[in-house]
């Protein structure tokens, strides 16, 4: 099943934000993230997330156990980065054999770390606190996307927990014929192509029963549909969104004062 | 309160050379409960899904009229609710109480209206769980409970079941029943509801119509009088009839034994009991050891160790002659000593035709092509397979899939067949031919554990029971 653990509780003020809210102030932070290549823009803006997340009723223990393997990738996208940079530029700062790093080349390979530790942040801070179902609701309320789409993705998102365990029992089912991977490469491709076939298989027919189910209950006739769930812009919410947006063109303009500001490309 | 009427209806679906349904004129008075009976393939589910409004012009052909209180059936959609056969793939929320709401949304209720409304449905179906329940934590039961409750919510006055059990063990669908027996006192809709498991039913309906296997009308009227006309034909078109007489096939003496199960156990990653707590048996050549127990018991669960399927936390089971336990074995080999047989067909076939699937498992032991090819033709024949020799086993129908998977298990001349719910949801045709295909295997000399919630298979078969109970046996008897 796939559950994990919340890092909120249910009433906590991120979680009771509205999620095309959360969704905005996400792509603001990250935006200024992407956008400015230099080292100190991101990370001013990490230094605002973990101001802002003690107001936003998210427990530091659960939030860095999810973060720890994002922050571990953006620590090895780094590492890589500095490593084999096209150009050492710089004061040398280490020489082993073929290995050499330049001052230059660590700027910036940090730089592009921090940038995918902040998306990291702010992203898990934004949808790990949102329930599916309130941004379907959301979605279809504030943004007027099409029911057909948003509800659509919504049942099927539903569905992907089922296809791990289905993976299992044709694996299972599949050693009882006599097939099993072993070490030979060769015979372990056959055997993912073979149940990934047996898989989508029983994913479309169960795709094509979910779609007779969902019209047989009248979703996508012509009539208009009324909402279950309100979901409205309160003003926290409008105040999270300026604070998202003030905080990124601080860290820009701050960035930019110092004169430490690159933009990408 | 709404009047059913086919009137010359012909479909035929996409791609499809012959129609679905020929020619079908019906006529259902507002206010009827009519159960609808045929072979498999006869186009009932077709003609649900015509008055449904679920047959659009672009899935298929179509000829002849559809009318609901006179009008078209497809400007009739929102008048109809419909259940059908699969819990997993009815609902569409996260939540239970959601998932209820998502209907009443779709017919565009003012949003006061809707949360008493769901309310009042999960009570009619006796739903156990506050609305917020996660739908994917429900029992199948319990899944099929909220989609009704979902059909209900919407005040239908047509409602159509499309075989609304046939997925679940004998608890849930007894709830389920019990559910549509109270929904139904409260409600005048007209019912259609299709069902081959007769009996349970038929205190719901007032009206039996059987259809013949091209869809033409058989047989219109009370059920008693149905029954006592056309009972035969019915059976053995596979609708259990009530009071019709079952096999039964009682084995001779065991011989020596096949397949041994020492103390196995397991239990699950981040489970807190174990599903399975030390059980022991013996399985003996020539006989059928039946495991029961409800949901939950461990049944499945003894049918994965027994087969060697799944690592054991503790214990083993061994097969004479090989010294590894048979979770230790190579697949290949396993194969020769042990076929499992499993719920869902499809999940075991592993290539292209019905011949290939029967050559897998003996080429990967290895086997000479001459005996290879014996071996396959033989077990063509013997299950009447022979003339589907050429096709793709995924477009097989259900009791022909059925019958590949025992034969693949079979493949590989092992001495032990598992099977996991062999008669699970199929109609009286298709279980009569296993339950006659499984007591010919046992005769040959198999020892085979069958894994089930059918009492009536149990009768037919076995001749020991083992009943399970949080993982452990609470009983063991000995039969006939």
């Amino acid at each position: 099943m796939l559950t994990i653990a919340p890092i909120c509780g249910p009433d906590a003020p991120i979680a009771r934000a509205n999620p095309v809210t959360k969704l905005f102030a996400v792509i603001a932070v990250s935006t200024a993230a992407l956008v400015a290549a230099d080292w100190l823009t991101p990370l001013l803006l990490l230094a605002a997330l973990a101001v802002a997340t003690p107001f936003s009723g998210v427990q530091w223990g659960p939030l860095l156990r999810r973060l720890r393997w994002l922050w571990f990738a953006a620590g090895a996208v780094a590492a890589a980065n500095t490593v084999f940079a096209a150009e050492q530029t710089g004061t040398t700062l280490l020489s082993l054999g073929p290995l050499e790093i330049g001052a230059g080349a660590l700027t910036d390979g940090v730089a592009i770390g921090l940038r995918v530790c902040v998306a990291a942040t702010v992203g898990v801070l934004g949808f790990a606190t949102t329930d599916p179902t309130d941004l379907a609701d959301a979605l279809t309320q504030q943004l007027r996307t099409s029911p057909r789409f948003t509800i659509g993705s919504l049942a099927a998102l539903r569905m992907l927990p089922l296809l791990g365990a289905e993976w299992r029992q044709i694996t299972t089912a599949r050693r009882a014929r006599g097939m099993e991977g072993g070490r030979n490469p060769l015979r372990r491709a056959r055997l993912f192509a073979s149940t990934m076939f047996t898989l989508l298989v029983g994913a479309m027919r169960r795709a094509g029963r979910l779609a007779a189910a969902m019209d047989a209950r009248g979703f996508d006739s012509e009539m208009p549909r009324t909402h279950a769930r309100v979901q409205r812009m309160r003003a926290p919410d409008w105040l999270l969104l300026a604070a998202a947006v003030a905080v990124s063109a601080a860290a820009v303009a701050v960035s930019a004062a110092l004169g430490t500001f690159e933009m990408l490309i | 309160m709404i009047s059913v009427e086919f009137s010359g209806f012909t479909w035929r679906h996409a791609g499809r050379r012959a129609p679905a349904v020929a020619d079908v004129d019906l006529r259902v008075e507002a206010g009827e409960r009519v159960l609808l009976l045929g072979p498999s393939g006869s186009g009932k589910s077709t003609l649900l899904a015509a008055l449904a409004g679920l047959l659009t012009t672009d899935s298929g052909e179509r000829h002849g009229r559809v009318l609901l209180d006179g009008e078209d059936a497809a400007s009739r959609r929102g008048c109809v609710g419909m259940l059908f056969q699969d819990p997993e793939t009815q609902l569409v929320m996260a939540r239970s109480g959601d998932d209820v709401a998502f209907g009443l949304e779709n017919q565009a209720v003012p949003r006061e209206e809707i949360w008493p409304r769901v309310r009042e449905a999960l009570e009619a179906v006796g739903f156990p769980y506050p609305m917020g329940h996660p739908t994917h934590a429900l029992s199948g039961g319990e899944q099929q409970r909220l989609a009704l409750a979902g059909v209900l919510a919407r005040r239908p006055e047509l409602i159509l079941l499309d075989e609304p059990t046939a997925n679940l063990d004998p608890e849930g669908a007894g709830a389920i029943r019990e559910a549509l027996r109270a929904a139904l006192t409260d409600t005048p809709a007209t019912l259609i509801v299709v069902e081959h498991r007769v009996a349970d039913i038929l205190d719901l309906v007032d009206r039996v119509v059987a259809l013949g296997p091209g869809g033409e009308l058989l047989a219109d009227g009370p059920a008693e009088a149905v029954f006592a006309e056309h009972g035969d034909t019915l059976a053995a078109q596979g609708v259990w009839v009530p009071g019709a007489p079952l096999p039964a096939h009682p084995g001779g003496t065991p011989g020596e034994s096949r397949l041994h199960g020492e103390s196995l156990s397991l239990t699950y990653p981040g489970a807190d009991r174990p599903a399975l707590d030390g059980v022991d048996f013996d399985l003996r050549a020539g006989e059928l050891l039946a495991v029961t127990g409800a949901n939950g018991s461990g049944k499945s669960t003894l049918a994965l160790l027994a087969g060697g399927l799944v690592k054991p936390t503790r214990g083993e089971a061994t097969v004479p002659g090989e010294r590894t336990p048979l979770h230790r074995l190579p697949a290949n080999r396993l194969a020769t000593r042990v076929g499992s047989v499993f719920q869902d067909p499809e999940h075991q076939f592993v290539t292209a035709t019905v011949r290939d699937e029967l050559a897998f498992a003996p080429r990967a032991a290895g086997w000479p092509r001459e005996r290879i090819d014996a071996r396959v033709s033989e077990l063509l024949e013997r299950l009447r397979l022979a003339p589907l020799a050429e096709a793709n086993p995924h477009t097989l129908s259900g009791g022909e899939a059925r019958r590949l998977s025992v034969a693949g298990a079979l493949a590989a001349a092992p001495g032990v067949l598992l099977l996991d719910e062999p008669t699970f949801g199929q109609d009286r045709r298709t279980w009569g031919e296993l339950v006659d295909l499984t007591a010919d295997i046992r005769d040959d000399g198999t020892a085979i554990l069958a894994v089930t919630h059918d009492r009536d298979f149990v009768a037919a078969l076995a001749s020991r029971e083992i009943a399970l109970e949080d993982g452990r046996v609470r009983s063991e008897t000995r039969r006939c």
